[in-house]
This record gives C-alpha cells, sequence and structure tokens, in this order.
C-alpha cells in the first residue's frame, strides 16, 4: 500500500490498519530526517497549509507547525482569539476568506466536535483534524501507538489502560480506535463518573481500581483532568482524584512488572501523576512530543501527495 | 515481447571488479572517500561494491551509507512513492563522495540526490557512478563518471536490475512494453 485511504484525516475511526501501518513506515523515515543535522527536506515547497486554532493549544500547535516548516510549506496560523470570530463571523465564512487567499491545506483545531468533518465537506481543500471538541484528536492517538510501537517492538497483544477524564477526552477515544485497529487490548480507568456509559459498547474493559488497572496493563496512558471541559463537578475534589487515581513512584515500584507510563500534555504534576513519575525512566512522555513531530509530517506528507486531486 | 538479458552473471561480476579497479584508480585507499548508495535499488550496488573493495584493498570499514531520496524528489505528486530508510552514520563534509545508482536514466533520481545529500554536509567532490547508463533518455544536464555497461534504449523499454540477494541471480534484463 502506496496511499492513505483517505483524503482528509478526520478521525482514526475512517483510517484502516493498513493506512496506519503506512503513516508509521513514513513516520520511520521522518524520524531519521529530523535527527539529521539539516533537518528540512523539500518535499511541500510549493503547499500552504492555515493552522486554524479555534482553541487554545501549545505543543500541538508548535508540532505541526515544526512538521510544515521541516516540510518546507508555507504557514499561516491563525488563532480565535482577535481574530474576527470575534466580531460575530461564522465559521464556514472565516475558512472561506482564508481559502480564497489559495491554501492547499487545513490543520484545524475546534471546540465543536465534528468541526473537521463540517469543513471538509463544504470547502475543497484536505482538512486534518487537530482535535475537535471531546470527539478524536487522530495525530495524538497516531504518535501515541507509534511510541508503544517503538518502545515495545509492536502495539499488536499489548495490553493498554487509560486512566483518567474518559468521559471528556478527545485523546482517549481516538487512542482506543487506533490502538484496537492495531490488535491491542484497552481498558479504561477512572471515577464512574467520568467513564461514559456507552464506552464498553467499544470493545474496552472498564476497571475503577487503578492499582488492578495498573498489574493488568503494559502501557498506562495517563490523561489530564480537563477542568475546563467540566460544567459540573464530577469528583469531589482533585486531592481525592489524586489519591485515587494519581500514579506515584512508590506505587509504580511496588508493581510486579515494568509498566510503561504515556501522557499526552500538558501535565498536572501532582495530579494525575507525580514529579518523580513524570521523570522517571518509565516514562516517555519526551519521546511522544518528538514522534509527535514525525507523525505530523508523515500525515502531511501522505496527504499532500496523494495523486488524485 | 520477451525481455532480453543484457548482462549475465560472469559479465556482471566482471564489470564489478572492472569498476572498483576503476574507483581506486582515482580513490587509492578510499581514506578520504565514501560511497552512498541511492536506495532502493543503489544500495545493492553499494554493498556489492564495498565487498569487493574491502577484498582487493584487504581494508576494513570503508564508508558506505544508504540514501533515499523521496522527500527530495519533484515528482512525488505523479506516482506513488514509498520511502525508504536513510543511513548515514559519517559526515560528509570535504569527503570525495561516489554517489552510486543501478540504473542511470532520466537524470531525475540523481537532481534529488544531489539535493539529499547536503544535509549531510558540503562534499569536497562529487562523482557518479551507475551499473547501466541508459545514455538516450536523459532529461537533466547528468552524465555518470563510472559506468558498468551503456545501453541504447528508448523509453518506452524497461531496464531491471537483479540482485542475488533479493532475485536470486545477477544480472541484467531490458523489457519492452
Amino acid at each position: 500500500m502506496t496511499k492513505l485511504s483517505t483524503k482528509h484525516l478526520l478521525g482514526i475511526k475512517d483510517l484502516g490498519k493498513e493506512d496506519i501501518q503506512l503513516i508509521f513506515s513514513t513516520a520511520d523515515n521522518f524520524k531519521e530526517v529530523i535527527n539529521r543535522p539539516i533537518k528540512k527536506v523539500p518535499s511541500l515547497r510549493d503547499t500552504t497549509i492555515a493552522n486554524l486554532f479555534f482553541e487554545n493549544s501549545t505543543r500541538t500547535k508548535i508540532s505541526f507547525e515544526l512538521a510544515e516548516k521541516r516540510l518546507s510549506a508555507d504557514v499561516v496560523n491563525f488563532s480565535a482569539s482577535g481574530s474576527s470570530l470575534k466580531k460575530g463571523e461564522t465559521l464556514i465564512d472565516t475558512v472561506n476568506n482564508i481559502l480564497a487567499m489559495k491554501i492547499d491545506m487545513v490543520v484545524m483545531r475546534h471546540p465543536s466536535p465534528g468541526a473537521a468533518l463540517f469543513l471538509s465537506r463544504h470547502i475543497n481543500s484536505k482538512i486534518i483534524n487537530a482535535g475537535d471538541g471531546a470527539h478524536e484528536h487522530p495525530t495524538q492517538a497516531l504518535l501515541d501507538a507509534f511510541s508503544i510501537r517503538e518502545k515495545l517492538g509492536e502495539v499488536k497483544g499489548k495490553k493498554v489502560v487509560i486512566v483518567g477524564d474518559i468521559m471528556h477526552s478527545r485523546v482517549a477515544l481516538s487512542n482506543i480506535f487506533c490502538l484496537q485497529k492495531l490488535g491491542a487490548e484497552v481498558m479504561v480507568c477512572g471515577p464512574t463518573t467520568l467513564i461514559p456509559k456507552y464506552i464498553s459498547s467499544l470493545g474496552v474493559k472498564v476497571e475503577h481500581n487503578l492499582r488492578r488497572a495498573l498489574e493488568w496493563c503494559d502501557v498506562a496512558n495517563m490523561l489530564r483532568i480537563q477542568l475546563e471541559r467540566q460544567d459540573i463537578n464530577y469528583f469531589p475534589s482533585l486531592r481525592e482524584y489524586t489519591m485515587l487515581y494519581g500514579v506515584s513512584k512508590k506505587m509504580l515500584d511496588s508493581l510486579k512488572k515494568e509498566i510503561i507510563i504515556m501522557h499526552p500534555g500538558p501535565i498536572n504534576r501532582g495530579v494525575e501523576i507525580t514529579s518523580d513519575v513524570a521523570d522517571s525512566k518509565e516514562s516517555i512522555i519526551l519521546n511522544q512530543v518528538e514522534n509527535g513531530v514525525a507523525i505530523r509530517m508523515a500525515v502531511l506528507f501522505l496527504l499532500a501527495g496523494r495523486t488524485d486531486q | 515481447m520477451k525481455p532480453k538479458l543484457i548482462l549475465e552473471k560472469k559479465a556482471f561480476e566482471l564489470t564489478i571488479i572492472r569498476l572498483c579497479y576503476q574507483l581506486i584508480e582515482i580513490h587509492n585507499d578510499f581514506s578520504n572517500s565514501v560511497i552512498i548508495g541511492l536506495q532502493p535499488r543503489g544500495v545493492f550496488l553499494a554493498k556489492r561494491l564495498n565487498v569487493e573493495l574491502e577484498r582487493i584493498l584487504n581494508k576494513k570499514h570503508l564508508e558506505v551509507g544508504a540514501l533515499d531520496v523521496t522527500f527530495h524528489r519533484d515528482d512525488f505528486r505523479k506516482k506513488e512513492l514509498i520511502p525508504n530508510a536513510t543511513q548515514i552514520d559519517f559526515i560528509i563534509e570535504d569527503k570525495n563522495v561516489i554517489l552510486v545508482d543501478d540504473v542511470l536514466f532520466t537524470g531525475r533520481t540523481i537532481r534529488a540526490g544531489l539535493d539529499a545529500m547536503l544535509a549531510f554536509g558540503r562534499p569536497n567532490d562529487v562523482e557518479l557512478l551507475v551499473l547501466i547508463d541508459r545514455r538516450l533518455s536523459r532529461n537533466l544536464p547528468i552524465q555518470a563518471k563510472y559506468i558498468g555497461k551503456t545501453i541504447d534504449s528508448v523509453a518506452s523499454e524497461n531496464v531491471k536490475v537483479d540482485w542475488k540477494e533479493t532475485e536470486g541471480h545477477d544480472r541484467v534484463w531490458i523489457y519492452s512494453s
């Protein structure tokens, strides 16, 4: 297989196993490129990409921008604050205006689920979803699975637990799809109030006891508590959450085996994981960030290179 | 039409050895020279040259790398391309570089190779070695310095180099479609 089956990257749900493997093998090559003394290749020098961030982001935005620049694309950045959206312009008008300036690809983060899909139906350039509300965040899931593959050799057959705020997390949903397509077993772990009822219909295990979850898994992906998305209180206090669902070094050391700790960032040190866990040898958090650039280069390269327009 | 054999096993072997001696004439003991094979199939030739050169020079550890040019190609939207690994574990700054590919056709791969190579430093000198030179098909002003065999072929024909490592035999075919 030499090309992706989709024209846009809206979610992991639309991708096949072969698509994911193609992205991984391409990312392997880009990982070599970004470790060279000169980290830039000219592949997308004729492509203009708009990064539309209607929601705050540090890592994802920088990572995409770096990936675009390392592929020699021209980049324009847009963030919701300080834009005409504040003056009452609709999403489609804003985007159409930007596209009138001849833009080939759009990377978009938006607080509404389905925003990327909506855009792909109405405009004529390639869309990459960089997070749409609590729906999907496909490049994060790809880089997470890529990091597991790098650390453990393969994803197939591995046991991965996703801990924390599953309900409000696009990372969780995309990760579940991605890991299952690659043949991993997935468990979610968190307080009952933060685990949606439908989740078992996705074929994942549910566990409410953190220790049992960690004993079971090879990899623990610790999610951030998204206080900004929680409209009501889902647990009594952060302190109580930390006591029940925070991972400490002491707990890791008391397990019978070594597991890998992942975190999509930004970390709330001392909430979902303690500082010594974040900086421990079990943690591959910074590898995830490095792999993020390689994965995004691969996605951009494969979508831009599709021959059918 | 039936494929035509243009280089069989014995001639193939002699050609490789001749190319090695031509290289030694210019590069002596390779103390300041490196060989870079272009992915995918130039790498087989680079490795084969390496084996022969080490035998002839009785010297180990020549610097041999593999370079993938996919990200530097000018036609990456025109066909489906699969990138391969680049492995260059040395700096080519001020070195004499011998770029190696199996077939020289339009010259576009070599053009991309020259570009891609510059990410690893500024070489003192760059030469091109190819096993087969299809001299009538060039689109760019690129010529090889060391040539295994020159053939006259038209663009509709296909030249395929078989390697012991992948196809089980060393030989070169020409197909017409």
